[in-house]
């Protein structure tokens, strides 16, 4: 059943309070490459939590060809050349092209208007001022040069060895577009199913968010997002996509990647835990948790969520302190799962050896050769 | 930015006619099976209504993945005999939603939602659930064997002699009987050790009705400010024996030891808790 929309119509976006997005994640530990067949039957079985106005994929260990250059994934929104032409002028001066291509697709996939997505493999080629700067914060500034300077192009991911694949449709018909099971193969794949409610659904609103090979996709509403989005400007990040999950993808980067905290201490200034719990903690503790509330106060996410993110070898998933949107976890063997709901794991692998859910802020966190997620289990149910 | 937008009924998209469901359905006498692996959500729920217009009263529901709202849509007028609906696999959100008499056993673990605003009958899990089990529910029975999430309970009602029972094996994650109504909750603490305490916090804020039973440890600033703790009184003891045996005959457990606990009973301190903040 597919039913055009009356433009004029002021129904035409979901009212507020509907039923939010569904989210999966698996990660195989020891590194091992699969098809994308898991992430796209788990994240059909959750159907009902999307609208078909947003779908996409992340994928790692996808480019071993190209591991050592950063794959720059841009759509161009009306499948506007001129962009791209700017783009590629822009990429020539600043980076070693070593191979670009349209990114395959099917025409005939059941996406909504799907514009024109090309795949940029580079290094990077620093100049004067730049030199000293790392690669990775480079890329970041060559990024947010091309988000917020040139019309119509926005970069969809830009890390090593992995890309993101998104657009307007059911995550499967999004799947389907990308040719993602017939031509790719990652050790983690991480879906999303989108049911937009106040932000518009179009290509680049679409999940996963991502800066360099960092990752995330989205349940909920994030209500700080105008605190979270002026605090990250101070630090360089523009947020341009209309959607509140984007301060998060920018948070993890400056958190994790620039200051180096590792998601056990991030969790604890995103999910901060309440005052009056704080209250009741050893000393050691209290000291660390009102420290943290108070140094990262701007970039306590405040709201409903449910967040999957990733980068290389690194899967977590985390909900709100409060638990306002699902999540569970699985594993079987060398694979573990996130998913909003327990059945999408079980229809992608009945038997599991483990499932639980995790307290609300307490991160599940899923790493290449170790057993890391199974710390999220003692407060679990 | 927007252009070409077309909503698509992620509910309905698909959903096939009766007629061509009946494939999936055999139905001996009044035992019937549903095989529900590749049934939309709706489809389950219309194959149901099916065999329990043919007089069916034993139904397994095997292959279940997701599908919500398992058992809702489902009122009959009398005198027509209840079903008993067995579900194998992982039945979705919302299970047994406004169920009307019917009983539910799900082998294994259930979702978010179990027994919303559920009116009568009973539902059975041998396992888990997720969140805001037994949300609004008005009436019958629920058990669950293992632990349970984010706001059990919650909103829970009762009138006059219609009182929604649900009994817990495990602990609870926080929010346990928020904005409580009605209704009696027996949380039971099965599977925590010797002097381990309850994982929840914020026990019954903004409880205003019915009652919890809490078998185990639980520390005062994990209760809300709106509960009080009692001691039991001859008739709690007799309601909570009544309903520790029924776990105990579901689930094989010990009966004696289970009531060698240490329980206490959470009653809310005011029936109109906020009503200064928002009354004038």
């Amino acid at each position: 059943m597919r039913f055009e929309i009356n433009v004029k119509s002021e129904r035409f976006i979901p009212d507020k309070d509907m039923q939010a997005c569904g989210l999966f994640g698996v990660m195989n530990i020891e590194g091992k490459r699969f098809g994308g067949e898991m992430a796209i039957k788990a994240i059909i079985n959750m159907k009902a939590r999307g609208n078909g106005l947003g779908g996409g994929f992340a994928a790692y260990g996808i480019y071993p060809d190209y591991k050592d250059y950063y794959a720059i994934h841009i759509m161009f929104q009306n499948r506007n050349l001129d962009a791209k032409k700017k783009v590629d002028e822009f990429l020539s001066k600043n980076f070693d092209v070593v191979f670009d291509e349209e990114i395959p697709n099917n025409p005939e996939a059941d996406v909504v208007d799907p514009p024109l997505v090309w795949r940029y493999f580079v290094s990077p080629k620093k100049e004067g001022e730049d030199v000293k700067l790392s690669d990775d914060d480079y890329v970041v500034s060559k990024v947010m040069h091309i988000n917020t300077s040139i019309d119509d192009a926005y970069v969809f991911s830009s890390g090593k060895d992995m890309g993101v694949f998104k657009g307007v449709g059911f995550p499967e018909d999004v799947a389907d577009f990308f040719l993602l099971n017939e031509l790719y193969k990652g050790y983690i794949w991480v879906a999303h199913s989108r049911f937009p409610t106040n932000t518009p659904g179009w290509w680049g609103g679409a999940h996963p968010f991502s800066i360099l090979d960092w990752t995330v996709v989205h349940n909920g509403e994030i209500s700080s997002y105008g605190t979270n989005k002026r605090f990250l400007e101070m630090y360089g990040y523009y947020c341009t996509l209309f959607t509140d999950t984007e301060v998060m993808a920018y948070a993890v980067d400056l958190l994790m990647r620039r200051q180096g905290l590792p998601i056990e201490v991030v969790s604890k200034i995103f999910a901060a835990p309440m005052w009056d719990l704080i209250e009741h903690m050893d000393e050691k503790k209290k000291k660390l948790y009102s420290t943290l509330r108070m140094v990262y106060s701007p970039l306590l996410i405040n709201g409903p969520f449910t967040v999957i993110v990733a980068h290389q070898g690194e899967m977590f998933g985390i909900t709100d302190r409060i638990r306002l949107r699902p999540i569970t976890a699985g594993a079987k063997g060398d694979f573990v799962f996130l998913s909003s709901e327990e059945s999408a794991i079980r229809a992608v692998s009945p038997k599991l050896d483990l499932v639980w859910t995790p307290r609300g802020g307490e991160p599940v966190v899923v790493r290449l050769k170790r057993k890391d997620h199974l710390m999220s289990i003692k407060e679990s149910i | 930015m927007v252009s070409g937008l077309s909503l698509r009924d992620m509910f309905l998209e698909g959903v096939r006619p009766i007629e061509k469901l009946l494939r999936y359905v055999e139905i001996e006498d009044d035992r019937a099976i549903i095989d529900a692996s590749e049934l939309k959500h709706k489809e389950v729920n219309d194959l149901l209504r099916y065999v329990a217009l043919k007089h069916v009263t034993k139904v397994d529901l095997v292959n279940v993945v997701g599908q919500r709202y398992i058992g809702t849509r489902l009122h009959i007028p009398n005198p027509s005999p209840k079903l008993e609906i067995h579900i194998q696999g992982t039945p979705g959100n919302d299970l047994g939603a406004f169920l009307d008499r019917h009983r539910i056993i799900v082998h294994g673990n259930a979702q978010d939602g179990v027994g919303n605003t559920m009116d009568d009958g009973e539902i059975v899990v041998y396992g888990r659930a997720g969140d805001v089990v037994a949300m609004s529910m008005r009436g019958g029975k629920i058990f669950i064997r293992d632990n349970v999430g984010y706001r059990t309970a919650i909103h829970m009602k009762e009138y006059v002699g219609k009182i929604p029972i649900l009994v817990v094996g495990g602990t609870a994650q926080d929010f346990f009987g928020e904005y409580m109504a009605g209704g009696r909750v027996i949380l039971l603490g099965l599977n925590l050790k010797e002097g381990e305490r309850h994982k929840a916090h914020y026990i019954g804020t903004g409880m205003h009705g019915g009652i919890i039973y809490l078998r185990g440890k639980v520390e005062d600033y994990q209760l809300g400010k709106e509960v009080g703790i009692l001691k039991l009184e001859e008739e709690d003891w007799k309601f909570v024996e009544r309903q520790v045996e029924q776990y105990c005959n579901y689930f094989g457990a010990n009966k004696e030891k289970i009531m060698e606990g240490n329980f206490i009973k959470l009653v809310p301190v005011s029936r109109r808790p906020y009503g200064k903040i928002y009354a004038y």
